[in-house]
């Protein structure tokens, strides 16, 4: 007769801390990776982007922005202007040397020379990854200190695929956290979940996701207090982006560098923003990461690019490098002025700014010959971008 | 009138509003400004952390509790009483030179107050001997309460008066052990659970001066494969690194003791040194911020060679954390049965303990040959349910 052994609870706790053997029978889940099939082509992509002495030109500007930098020139908002000022980018001979990836907006992707020649087929000649904006722009956040959203996943998935088709290769969403505000909890688990959703959607759809939460500049804190946030965004970012199985070979960040808020009495030196930089990146961003690729968010041209420079005299796990509008853009514009006959010294003018953050990455920049201009300050108290 | 000023105020967000990042007007927010309180111990943690992560060298996981130590006792067929727990400990700590391959010891309690058979305080010889003092500070793993039969690790309960004594008398690193069973689950409450006490445990024991060890074992017990090991181990790290996070731990004042990934001991196939590097090796490039100064593999069962083995092949190229061993059974099996608690064996005992903590040494290192390793030295020693 077989013996039935009953199992209760004192035998569980008789038994201390050992594991049980009856396991109920389980089915086993496989879980898939958010990459899927993209995996391979995700992972090159991210180190293409990633390669050293080379960073990233964001042109990425909503028509309403763009329209802001024309104006500043006294030009229109048409479609042919914005067409002519990021070709006048986007066919500088070189270009690639120093540039690897180009994020655009929506209608730049679909948009081609006056010669009619893709635009994504000039960067793709200069070895430049293109991407893309993907988010749908920052909107009040219920319930909050007055902080704000980013919204975008509806339909998210069918856009990246289509941005694919057409040539992207990565993606960019923005979302910010403001610390005047708090930031409250909420506003930072918000963003942070928010972030995680999109990369795990775009890498689903083939796009590098870039992953930027900017802390920013506005605010009188100290940097101490920028590093407590920017340390408590990027825990959040990264337990979240784990959760929906993002693969961190296949992303790039965009952080803010870790520097006292615009209206802070101090200032702090490049070597200082540095310092708190770089501690931040070594406690939350696991070596997995190719790339860190910093906001400029403001600063200077000069600012921007000494700043890089002071975070890459050492060797880091990451590539550290700039994803910069303002400060790649600001001498150009002002060079061409709209007017063909500048053309050509617009576009040196974007290759001298290339280049010196391209040194700054390898950690080589002397900062001999900037102009004075190229040191002046961009900080826009509540900027709207 | 009235009815007109409740049309007006309707629920529809004004056209401002949309796409801007601040609005001006409203109420004017409340800042609160934390301080966070950095330990007052911050710099001796980084250096203690430090001195324990240098090249070359690695821990020597001698904590067992009197139950344990009782078992390697009965093995070798001597009397589980203080004073033969005192002599095996003496072989151990006395070994001349131990110092150039070992750069901490985890003790048990009472080992912490006892002396070597000669008289002198154990934490003394060792750290003459250039090696910091470790002490166990969990109460061990109990069954936990709405799990799928699993564990978890108690402890907190005055942990941080229990402390203040052991770094008063020496110790400098703590260590905490809490498991993860993958044929119960995982449980996300197991996980959740093992997590959080380590956080928690990290940041009174930084509170009290010690470095905490952070160890989420994840039992070999099972038959699923590298994959899966591989799955959980990122579940719990993340997991744990987010409430380390929480707690504010400081993250240059932490070490690890991870399992190695593997497959299970019932798995079918059995992996190579390369594949457990390669596996094991991604996950700490997933999941670990290089501010953590040190990574100290637990051998659970593995063979002191297999273990060696698999931390050579995890040490092929630099690594942005120092990648070593805290090893127990894997250091001090041959010694313990080259002693076999006889006077006249204990200088050969002590030759055995170095050669296994140079060949770990020489691991960490990356330049470790098996060649001339004994059939003892490869044989497994997994125990299914082992109960630590």
């Amino acid at each position: 007769m077989a013996t039935v052994k009953l199992s209760s609870p004192a035998t569980g706790l008789l038994a201390g801390g050992r594991t049980r053997r009856s396991a109920p029978a389980r089915r086993a889940t496989v879980i898939r990776a958010a990459a899927g099939s993209y995996a391979d082509e995700l992972v090159s992509t991210a180190k293409s982007v990633a390669s050293p002495g080379r960073g990233i030109l964001a042109i990425d500007e909503s028509n309403a922005t763009c329209g802001k930098r024309l104006s500043s020139i006294g030009l229109d908002n048409t479609e042919a202007n914005r067409q002519a000022y990021r070709q006048l980018l986007l066919t500088t001979a070189g270009l690639g040397e120093y540039i690897s990836g180009a994020i655009l907006f929506e209608e730049t992707l679909y948009q081609s020379t006056t010669d009619g020649k893709k635009f994504v087929d000039c960067l793709k000649d200069q070895n430049i990854m293109p991407g893309i904006k993907v988010d749908k722009g920052l909107v009040p956040l219920p319930g909050s200190n007055n902080e704000s959203w980013c919204q975008g996943l509806d339909g998210l998935a069918s856009r990246c695929a289509e941005y694919y088709k057409q040539g992207a290769r990565f993606a960019k969403w923005r979302t910010v956290v403001s610390i005047p505000c708090g930031p409250s909890a909420l506003a930072v688990k918000e963003a942070a979940w928010g972030l995680a959703r999109y990369a795990a959607i775009a890498q689903d759809n083939g796009l590098v996701p870039i992953v930027e939460p900017e802390i920013l500049l506005d605010g009188d804190h100290g940097i101490d207090r920028t590093l407590e946030v920017a340390e408590k965004v990027w825990s959040e970012v990264f337990f979240y982006l784990a959760q929906n199985n993002v693969l961190f070979e296949g992303i790039l960040l965009k952080p803010s560098m870790v520097t006292p808020g615009a209206e802070h009495k101090e200032k702090a030196s490049p070597e200082t923003i540095a310092k708190y930089t770089l501690t931040m990146l070594r406690r939350r961003v696991p070596p997995a990461v190719p790339g860190i690729m910093f906001l400029s968010g403001g600063q200077s041209e000069v600012e921007a690019t000494l700043n890089l420079n002071a975070m890459n005299q050492s060797p880091n796990p990451w590539h550290v490098s700039f994803s910069y509008a303002r400060a790649l853009q600001n001498s150009v514009l002002k060079t061409w002025q709209g007017r063909p006959e500048n053309m050509e010294a617009a576009q040196k003018a974007l290759l001298v700014r290339a280049k010196a953050n391209s040194l700054a990455q390898l950690g080589r920049y002397t900062g001999e010959g900037e102009s004075d201009d190229a040191k002046k300050g961009m900080f826009q108290k509540g900027y709207t971008y | 009138m009235a009815s007109a000023t409740l049309l007006k105020s309707s629920f529809l967000p004004k056209k401002g509003e949309w796409g801007t990042t601040r609005q001006a007007a409203g109420p004017k927010p409340v800042t609160v400004s934390m301080v966070v309180h950095a330990s007052a111990y911050a710099d001796e943690l980084v250096q203690t952390a430090k001195t324990i992560s240098s090249p070359g060298r690695g821990i020597i996981a001698m904590d067992e509790s009197n139950a344990t130590i009782g078992k390697r006792l009965a093995s070798i067929g001597l009397e589980n009483t203080e004073a033969n727990r005192q002599a095996y400990r003496t072989v151990l700590v006395r070994t001349p030179g131990l110092g150039q391959y070992i750069s901490g010891a985890i003790l048990f309690e009472e080992t912490l107050y006892q002396s070597t058979v000669d008289g002198e305080k154990i934490v003394d010889v060792l750290v003459d001997q250039g090696i910091v003092p470790g002490i166990k500070v969990d109460k061990g793993l109990v069954p936990l309460a709405g799990s799928n039969n699993e564990s978890w690790c108690q402890g907190l309960d005055g942990l941080a008066s229990r402390e203040a004594a052991y770094y008063q008398a020496g110790a400098r690193f703590a260590k905490w052990r809490t498991v993860v069973s993958i044929p119960t689950g995982p449980s996300e409450l197991a996980v959740k659970e093992a997590a959080w006490g380590l956080a928690r445990y990290a940041a009174i024991s930084q509170e009290n001066g010690l470095v905490p060890i952070v160890e989420p074992e994840i039992l070999l017990d099972g038959d699923h494969g590298i994959k899966r090991t591989f799955e959980v181990a990122q579940k719990v790290w993340a997991e744990t690194f987010y409430y380390l996070a929480q707690n504010n731990v400081l993250f240059e004042g932490i070490l690890l003791k991870p399992s190695m990934v593997t497959p299970g001991a019932d798995c079918k196939e059995k992996a190579t040194p390369e594949q457990i590097a390669h596996y094991t090796l991604k996950l700490l490039h997933r999941r670990v911020p290089p501010a953590v100064p040190g990574i100290l593999f637990l051998s659970g069962g593995q063979s002191e060679v297999e273990a060696t083995l698999n931390l050579n092949a995890m040490n092929q190229s630099p690594n942005p954390w120092h990648v070593s061993f805290s090893y127990a059974r894997a250091l001090q099996n041959s010694c313990l049965k080259t002693w076999a608690g006889r006077p006249e064996n204990v200088k050969a005992a002590q030759n055995a303990l170095l050669l296994r903590a140079k060949a770990n040494s020489l691991a960490q290192l990356g330049k470790y040959s098996s060649d001339g390793e004994d059939a003892a030295a490869r044989e497994g020693m997994y125990v299914k349910n082992y109960s630590y």
